[in-house]
């Protein structure tokens, strides 16, 4: 009999144990999916960018040096026509054309942004989601009346679908004056059709496997199972859908901002106001808009490679 | 009368554009409670549609037509509306699925989808519930049912996943089990445990059993009557040692002559019989075996061969049949009832006290087995 070596022994013990916890940890899809991401390097930066973030927007306006509507730099006359101070040591981003500090506008800027990708983000997922559950439940259950029901709702997607979507958000927000709401709004509705779509063709997907079969044979009701078999097991890439959405919410709320359609009190700041008002100093001061265009950047960043990881660990096809 | 009787049943699938498909074309049997019938044949001979048909799951979609009766304890189980039908589902009639893990749902924990069953065929909630689901997985031998109950089925292993499928089956204690290729996503010595667990739940409960199969070693060791199926029609139906013994049909006589042997000597190759499924020819125009039969003749062809009924209940559609040991085809009749053949003469219905000569799972036959 041969003889194991210390090392090559310890080494077993180890994997042994390690085996072990895994086998007493592993217990469900959710937990599965998350100890998955944790090894995956793109969700950790994704996570990380994410988490400054929001505690930058939650507790950054308590943080910052002055205050992001005091217009200082015109009241101490260091604004002239044609001059912008650059950053220095107080100011570390500089001054804006109105003379208020860049830094503080900034900070207090993401808590905006957050707010209106996350309940632009919520208003479409919730709507998204009735309309694509509802149509996918109703083609999951057949008959007649389901196919009816299914096809109405989805020809309203598909004209929703059928508009760029920056212009269908511009209509909404130019139909409902511009506010903050508005932006909210628009940015939801145009992430709608991507919700209803998903979960539908998710539900019909799942609609045809062989556990809704069984469901089937052992006489559970219809609905029952469209609720609490199909729906459930269509949920995962309506998630990841969700925080891929986040990302091009706040793209598309800045733009709303850019083109006018934001918050009319143009001294609360954020970023897509800031990027529009630094247009007109591009030749004097471009770091006014690289700033908030590179906060932008990186935010949407931080929600796409945390979404697409989170697709990655969800997706049982990609598993080992 | 019997539990179930299937009588006539077609199954045609007709598509625009496309040759109608006749995957089920007139299919009888019956069973009777505490009956294991078995349902034999290759892939694409209609054995599965049979029992979707029966349990009225086929997907509806246009050009579907279901003829025929399969009447279950005097209802037509093909007439009644959808409502009574799922009512039906799983207090009555339940089935057993091929692949364990896709007919569980992967985010509901096994005890959810026990209770599930429980509370919609027998309005039990709660605390109530989940007692009788550990107490269903307990009798399925699953152990430690309590914490299986929280699990999800990608924890549990293959045998124990069909284990809480059957459980799920039988938790209304229906009278009429179908079970579809129950053991074919399971490795061998899984298949002989959950063989043995839906042995057990028959002989305990009187349940009729359908076993669907192309396992003829799974057929051996559970079924008391078989129906061997091709091209979607019977082709040959007996009790399972006089099959075994003596193939009438040359369809089942090269199923038996393709099963691999323990016995068979070093260098003996294996029989399978030629062709595929898909070279058969229309039943209308002769019997569909036809082109891969080495018994062919030319009265196979032209006509659709009948069902040629026995002296000792079984029964075999074909114009050439395997002959029996012992006798010429004229001696058949006169063999016809048991005890009259003249002494000298082997009777057809001798059978040795050898257990049917199949590998695998060839149970060693009980008493009560044999009549």
């Amino acid at each position: 009999m041969t003889t194991i070596g210390g090392k090559k022994r310890e080494k077993i013990d180890r994997l042994a144990e390690l085996a072990a916890r895994d086998e007493e940890r592993g217990v469900s899809l959710w937990q599965d999916a998350f100890r998955r991401l944790r090894r995956n390097p793109a969700a950790i930066i994704g996570a990380v960018i994410l988490t400054v973030f929001v505690l930058v927007a939650l507790i950054g306006p308590f943080l910052v040096p002055y205050g992001p509507t005091d217009t200082m730099g015109i009241r101490e006359g260091v604004i002239k026509p044609g001059l912008i101070p650059g950053s220095s040591s107080e100011h570390w981003f500089g001054y804006d054309h109105q003379g208020r500090d860049v830094f503080s506008r900034m900070i207090v800027g993401a808590r905006q942004t957050l707010l209106v990708g996350v309940v632009a983000t919520l208003i479409g997922l919730a709507v998204g989601v009735l309309i694509g559950g509802v149509a996918g439940a109703a083609a999951g259950l057949g008959g007649r009346w389901g196919r009816w029901v299914d096809s109405t709702l989805m020809r309203f997607i598909d004209m929703l679908l059928a508009l760029p979507s920056l212009l269908l958000a511009v209509s909404i927000a130019a139909l409902l004056g511009p506010s903050l709401t508005t932006v909210m709004i628009a940015v939801g509705m145009v992430s709608v059709p991507v919700f209803a779509r998903l979960l539908r063709g998710s539900m019909i997907a799942q609609s045809n496997s062989d556990y809704v079969l069984a469901a089937t044979s052992l006489g559970v009701r219809k609905s029952k199972i469209a609720l609490a078999h199909v729906l459930p097991n269509s949920l995962a890439p309506v998630i990841v859908q969700a925080t891929l959405t986040l990302a091009t919410a706040i793209i598309e709320a800045a733009a709303l901002s850019f083109l006018g359609l934001g918050n009319p009190d143009s001294a609360t700041p954020e970023w897509g106001v800031m990027l529009a008002d630094a247009q007109q100093y591009l030749g004097i001061r471009p770091e006014l808009a690289i700033y908030p265009a590179v906060a932008i950047i990186i935010t949407a960043l931080g929600f796409t490679l945390l979404g697409e990881s989170m697709r990655e660990a969800l997706d049982p096809k990609l598993r080992k | 009368m019997a539990l179930l009787d299937v009588e006539d049943l077609s199954v045609t699938f007709a598509r625009r554009g496309q040759r109608t498909v006749r995957a089920v074309d007139g299919v009888s049997f019956s069973v009777d409670a505490g009956e294991v019938v078995g349902l034999v044949g290759e892939s694409g001979c209609g054995k599965s549609v049979t029992s979707l048909a029966i349990m009225g799951l086929l997907p509806k979609q246009p050009g579907l037509q279901v003829a025929g009766k399969a009447v279950f304890d005097g209802t037509d189980l093909l007439q009644i509306d959808e409502r009574s039908r799922r009512d039906i589902r799983g207090r009555d009639v339940a089935m057993i699925f091929q692949d364990p893990l896709s007919s569980l749902n992967p985010v509901v924990p096994i005890g959810l989808q026990v209770t599930e069953v429980l509370t919609r065929h027998r309005g039990m909630r709660g605390e109530a519930a989940s007692k009788e689901a550990a107490q269903l997985l307990d009798r399925v031998g699953i152990p430690d049912p309590k914490r299986r109950l929280k699990e999800y089925p990608h924890q549990l292993s293959g045998g124990m996943r069909q284990r809480a499928l059957i459980a799920m089956a039988v938790a209304c204690q229906p009278r009429l089990l179908i079970a579809d290729e129950p053991t074919t996503a399971l490795d061998v010595t899984i298949q002989a445990q959950i063989l043995e667990l839906l042995k057990d739940l028959v002989r305990d409960s009187g349940t009729a059993l359908v076993m669907i199969t192309h396992d003829l070693g799974v057929v051996a060791g559970m079924c008391d009557t078989i129906n061997v199926l091709y091209g979607g029609r019977v082709v040959e139906t007996a009790r399972r040692r006089p099959l075994f013994r003596q193939p009438r049909h040359p369809y089942t006589v090269g199923l038996l002559g393709s099963v691999p042997r323990l016995d068979a000597g070093r260098g003996e190759r294996l029989n399978p019989i030629p062709g595929s499924v898909r070279d058969l020819l229309p039943w209308p125009d002769g019997c569909a075996f036809a082109p891969r039969c080495d018994r062919r003749v030319d009265a196979c062809l032209g006509e659709p061969p009948e069902l040629v009924l026995t002296h000792d209940g079984r029964s075999y559609r074909c114009v050439n049949p395997a002959p029996l040991p012992g006798l010429t085809s004229g001696d058949e009749v006169r063999a016809a009832v048991p005890g009259q053949a003249t002494p000298g003469s082997v009777p057809a219905q001798a059978v040795p006290d050898e257990p049917p000569a199949v590998p695998g799972l060839a149970a060693a036959p009980s008493e009560e087995e044999t009549p």
